[in-house]
């Protein structure tokens, strides 16, 4: 299967690295092309880099349906297979709600509640989820 | 046969409307002393007269347009919201609405002693329609008093309802990081959509890691309820929180177990004070006794 050409002007989404971390921050509209387009993306990079982790940034996203869960599920299943840990960040309480009512609840996937705290647990615990998240809480 | 009746009724109801407009004074002296005006307007006697020569002009405008049977007529509105001052007013003193239909009702019986006085010396079949016109509009005009009471009664049903909602449903700051919701009530599907909104409003503002779900004080757990809860934990798992369910009781886990829900994906502890604890362990919180003779801070 052949990944479908970009179509041209079609914005990326841009990719950051922050050390062994990569963030992507997701905004408004997310169409087919760039999605599987996204998809590329990472995988490759993860590919080519040192990279084990994954911030999927969501805060800029006002409208959550079925295609884009369903992309989110993807991206975080294919960084998985390439031992790299997928942390979902900034979701709005509404696209929380929308989500739920749709039945997407994404299961297997970390979420925390902002970049901040996505990047303070890859600091804390950078190979997979420790049962101890001990952080000074006062 | 219709046209002379429909037209005997016009000119029965213009003659009412004559009949109201000539003995405004003395139909709203008259009605000022009913109960039903006095004692709203307690504190002058002037205001019941204004109030009542208000309700005996819609009722002469209703009259002159001939619609004596309608409820909705436009000559009604204007006097309506002072009707439904009224109503609301004596239903705030325990009246039930049949009273207070009563009372309206004692407002015919002074306008027909006007108009008998007035007719005595002419009983002709004129004089008898005009009555039967005033009997008419005076029935209409307590389907109105009727109709403000009722709905008043609903304005104030809707209104403690969503009174209910916001009191209902309080979100606590338990810890640095920890909320709770603690639940009183049947919970139904407007309530539970309440709760999880306040709750990821509450997990945004205070950056909560952990929400505690407390529902002592829900009295019956159906599927339905059950599902609320898990939607609810579902969502604040979304929004990176970890959420507990505390305070089942004995009779409602076996209710749970008997319906077969599966709540095995919800984390659950028996009582507020577990869930605390558990949310503080996790954040490598500990809580201990002071060692005895040591210094209180």
């Amino acid at each position: 299967m052949t990944a479908p050409l970009p179509v041209p002007g079609t914005p990326a989404v841009p990719v950051l690295a922050l050390g062994n971390i990569l963030l992507v921050t997701l905004q408004g509209d997310l169409h087919d092309g760039m999605a599987e387009q996204l998809q590329q993306d990472i995988t490759e990079r993860i590919a080519h880099s040192a990279a084990d982790g994954l911030v999927i940034d969501v805060s800029g996203v006002d409208i959550v349906d079925s295609f884009l869960g369903r992309v989110i599920a993807e991206i975080a299943a294919s960084a998985r297979l390439m031992a790299a840990r997928t942390v979902l960040c900034g979701m709005r309480p509404a696209v929380a709600i929308t989500l739920v009512e749709l039945g997407l609840t994404l299961p297997g996937l970390e979420t925390v509640l902002d970049a901040a705290r996505a990047l303070e647990l890859f600091a804390q615990a950078p190979s997979g989820a420790g049962p101890d998240r001990s952080e000074g809480g006062t | 046969m219709q046209v002379p009746e429909q037209a005997g009724a016009d000119s029965a109801a213009h003659g009412l409307a004559d009949f109201l407009e000539r003995r405004r004074e003395q139909l709203a002296q008259r009605w000022a002393d009913g109960p039903l005006f006095r004692t709203v307007f307690t504190v002058s006697r002037d205001e019941a007269v204004e109030a009542c020569k208000a309700v005996v002009d819609a009722l002469s405008e209703v009259a002159s347009t001939g619609r004596l049977e309608s409820v909705g007529a436009p000559g009604f509105g204007e006097v309506r919201e002072q009707l439904g001052r009224m109503a609301a007013s004596r239903a705030g003193r325990g009246f039930t609405p049949a009273q207070i239909a009563d009372e309206a009702a004692g407002l015919r019986t002074a306008a027909v002693e006007l108009l008998r006085d007035e007719t005595e010396d002419r009983p002709d079949d004129e004089a008898r329609d005009v009555l039967l016109a005033l009997t008419v509009l005076m029935g209409t005009l307590r389907l109105v008093i009727m109709e403000t009471t009722v709905s008043a009664g609903e304005e104030l049903i809707a209104r403690q309802q969503l009174q209910l909602l916001e009191v209902a449903t309080p979100v606590i700051s338990l810890w640095e990081g920890v909320i709770a919701v603690p639940l009183i009530g049947t919970l139904d599907s407007a309530r539970s959509q309440v709760v999880m909104e306040s709750l990821l409003q509450a997990i945004v503002e205070q950056r909560a890691r952990y929400a505690i779900l407390d529902i002592t004080g829900v009295p019956t757990v159906d599927s339905l309820v059950a599902q609320h809860l898990m939607k609810t934990v579902a969502a604040a798992r979304l929004m990176g929180a970890e959420c507990v369910v505390s305070g089942i009781r004995p009779a409602i886990a076996q209710t749970i177990v008997h319906l077969g829900i599966d709540l095995s994906s919800v984390l659950t502890r028996s009582s507020l004070a577990d869930a605390l604890a558990y949310a503080l362990s996790r954040q490598g919180i500990e809580v201990s006794q002071r060692a005895a003779g040591a210094n209180p801070r």
